[in-house]
């Protein structure tokens, strides 16, 4: 991998609450390159939202960063001033959310919204400005841009909102995207093509993106590496057919297992045992043991970090060099 | 038409659980009568559910899919009896639908389980109580010591224990919750449940247990279920028969391995197409483009001809009607035309 653009250390974020400190995220590394798509998947309240909430810094108080970097370009972005976060957010980060609505402003036109962000972030004047908001809003695919764009959010149809809001998040050439279930609101059939669009402008313009959702099929297909998130940590990371096909870690075999397959029927779905705990209530060791088919007593006692696991990283001491039956999980 | 059996083992088994025939539905989506009447306006109908028939058969499942407003919901609400045709008729377990709900015993017989665990539970009460209530409304058992026992079995069949009886709603996680609504869809001992995106705001590993669930109790108490998801796959692994909707129309109906394996309808082959599938790790697609139109002023003609690729003069022009291929029921005029290949 080239030098990453993203990278991150560590991160541990807490949220102080009256029944004391509640760890959301516990010691999350990785990396993205320029021009990457990371996936990051991971069941409800796994810390998907709350990783890429630190990175962008609006993390909601009174949650707050309580350990750990996140390296933009190589310079420290974590406990940046407000200010000088909200220059990189835009220019340098762009954000893209589930529902559109909330990053649109519906009192004004859309080719307001986008001129403003071009003029702010790169200084072109009032016609260039909006002449390059055209030029987004045919690249993201808005049919007769040039007339639509004095046109407000409500006036476009949710998947026509979505590419609006692709348009503006990347308008300012930002370096790297943050998508967090950019699709979950979209029918199927427009999700397809604002997933294609994402991953052309990405791979166009070698913007780096990270891909937050809990749907795999959609990972499957977009990303090149995948981060799967359990209980506020990274249980596995690696290229995504590698982490689809031969997953290292016994969370990913079940998950993965779990989703009814399109080619064919089966008599009964792979289970997972269980739910995923509550954050005051983490089990001690590896977070998964209590769930895991081949939790043994060290799972109980040590809690694993990211370790070479075949093609992927899994934080699972079946992957321990020690340990004696080093098959894979999904056996 | 003589008495209808009431027990299933009286009950012809050819005889459809539930039969839909030619049902419209329209909602008025017209402005205020004074500002109508201002602006000289005519009334507005949404027309969701737009001349659809079906049957189930007992013990089976029959899924609608399709995508967001096709009338999925609409077609649930009209089969529970929670909405009344604009036309057409529903009959279940024979009768015409507004008849046996005015029985009890029929009543009880069919029940709902909707999208939203959070929703659909009373906050206030405790789950024993949530699933007592409808063992008590029909009286189906006596005393508190038999209410008790039987709502426990209920909590045990769906895979919780008998103390979470003593907890409240919120207690629970997602999953949970939805297995509490399924013990009270089940506490009146109903045959017909009609689920209306039962796991679509659950993970996959916990929509896994649900899904599980679902088609152990069908097999274990002989379910019959009408069953609607917008995702694909889930219907595969659930469905005998499968309906695919667009804008308020059934456009290809028929038993879901031949649908899945040989679809006709161009839309039930774009659906299939767009599907995000991990099976095609790395594989990029060429996506179809357009969108759902308005139901309120849907196109002429065949109403998905903006977006279909095989679209023609006809097509525009002419709504295509049913046509029998096999055990498939196709609206499309290629299709009858034999240039969909
Ligand atoms: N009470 C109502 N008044 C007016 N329009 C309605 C009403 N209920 C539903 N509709 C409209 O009827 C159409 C079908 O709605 P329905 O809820 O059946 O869709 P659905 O297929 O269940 O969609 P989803 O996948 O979003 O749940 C939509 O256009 C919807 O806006
Ligand atoms: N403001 C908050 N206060 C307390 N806990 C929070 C807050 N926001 C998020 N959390 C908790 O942090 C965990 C991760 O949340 P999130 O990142 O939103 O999950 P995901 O996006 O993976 O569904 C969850 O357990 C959630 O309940
Ligand atoms: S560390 Fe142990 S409990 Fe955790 S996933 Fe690996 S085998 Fe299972
Ligand atoms: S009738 Fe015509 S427009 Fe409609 S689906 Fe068939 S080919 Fe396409
Ligand atoms: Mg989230
Ligand atoms: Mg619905």
């Amino acid at each position: 991998m080239s030098a990453p653009l993203l990278e991150v250390r560590g991160l541990t974020v807490e949220f102080p609450t009256r029944r004391g400190i509640l760890r959301a995220l516990d010691g999350v590394s990785f990396a993205i390159a320029p021009g990457e798509v990371l996936g990051v998947v991971g069941e409800s309240g796994a810390g998907k939202s709350l990783t890429g909430a630190a990175i962008i810094g609006l993390l909601a108080p009174p949650g707050r960063i309580a350990g750990g970097s996140i390296l933009l370009d190589g310079a420290r972005i974590d406990h940046l001033p407000a200010e000088a976060m909200r220059r990189i957010r835009g220019r340098r980060i762009g954000a893209i959310f589930q529902d559109p609505l909330t990053t649109l402003n519906p009192l004004y036109t859309i080719g307001r919204q986008l001129i403003e962000t071009i003029q702010t972030h790169l200084g072109l004047s009032g016609a260039d400005a909006r002449a390059r908001a055209v030029h987004w809003l045919e690249e993201v695919g808005i049919p007769a841009a040039a007339r639509r764009i004095d046109a407000y959010p409500h006036e476009f149809s949710g998947g026509q909102r979505q590419r609006v809001v692709i348009a503006l998040a990347l308008c300012a050439e930002p370096r790297l995207v943050i998508a967090d279930e950019p699709t979950t609101a979209l029918d199927v059939s427009i999700q397809a093509q604002i997933i294609a669009l994402l991953k052309r402008l990405a791979r166009e313009h070698t913007t780096a993106v990270m891909l937050i959702t809990h749907d795999m099929g959609v990972i499957a297909e977009t990303a090149d590496r995948v981060a799967v998130m359990y209980a506020g940590r990274i249980a596995e990371i690696g290229p995504v057919a590698d982490v689809v096909r031969a997953p290292a870690h016994p969370y990913t075999a079940g998950l993965m297992a779990s989703i009814p397959a399109l080619e064919h029927r089966v008599a009964r779905l792979a289970q997972i045992e269980g739910a995923m705990p509550r954050l005051d209530a983490i089990p001690p060791g590896c977070a998964f043991n209590p769930r895991c088919p081949r939790a043994h007593d060290r799972c109980r006692a040590e809690r694993p970090e990211l370790m070479g696991a075949g093609a992927t990283e899994a934080a699972c001491w079946l992957h321990a060099p020690a340990h004696a039956e080093s098959s894979p999980a999904h056996a | 038409m003589p008495e209808a059996p009431l027990t299933p083992a009286d009950a012809t088994t050819d005889m459809p659980v539930l039969e839909v025939t030619g049902v419209t539905r329209l909602f008025d989506v017209s402005r205020p009568w004074l500002q109508r009447v201002l602006a000289a306006e005519r009334k507005l109908f949404l027309r969701a559910v737009d001349d659809i028939s079906f049957t189930i058969a007992r013990g089976t499942t029959l899924s609608l899919v399709g995508e967001s407003g096709c009338g999925k919901s609409t077609v649930a609400r009209l089969a529970v009896g929670l909405l009344r045709p604009t036309a057409g008729e529903i009959h279940f377990e024979g009768q015409p639908l507004s008849t046996a709900r005015a029985q009890p015993a029929l009543r009880r017989r069919m029940n709902m389980i909707f999208q939203d665990p959070f929703a659909s539970l009373n906050p206030r009460w405790r789950v024993r109580d949530i699933v007592a209530e409808p063992i008590r409304a029909f009286a189906l058992a006596r005393g508190a010591e038999a209410v008790r026992g039987r709502v426990e079995a209920l909590l045990t069949q769906v895979g919780l224990s008998a103390a979470d009886g003593e907890k409240y709603p919120h207690e629970f996680s997602g999953g949970q919750r939805q297995r509490i609504s399924i013990a009270r869809a089940l506490a009146s001992e109903p045959e017909f449940l009609i689920c209306d995106e039962p796991t679509s705001a659950l993970d996959v590993s916990v929509q896994a247990q649900i899904l599980n669930l679902m088609r152990d109790l069908q097999d274990r108490l002989g379910l019959t279920y009408l069953f609607i998801s917008h995702n694909l796959a889930v219907v595969r692994h659930m469905s005998d028969r499968l309906g695919v909707m667009y804008l308020g129309r059934i456009v290809e109906l028929g038993p879901a391995e031949t649908v899945f394996r040989t679809p006709a309808h161009p839309y039930t082959r774009l659906l299939l197409e767009a599907i995000p599938d991990l099976e095609r790790v790395g594989q990029p697609r060429t996506p179809v483009g357009g969108e759902v139109p308005s139901p309120i002023d849907p196109p002429p003609g065949c109403p998905f001809h903006p977006r279909c690729p095989l679209a023609n003069d006809r097509c525009r022009q002419e709504k295509p009607a049913h046509a029998r291929t096999g055990e498939v029921l196709v609206a499309c005029h290629a299709v009858e035309e034999g240039r969909s290949a």
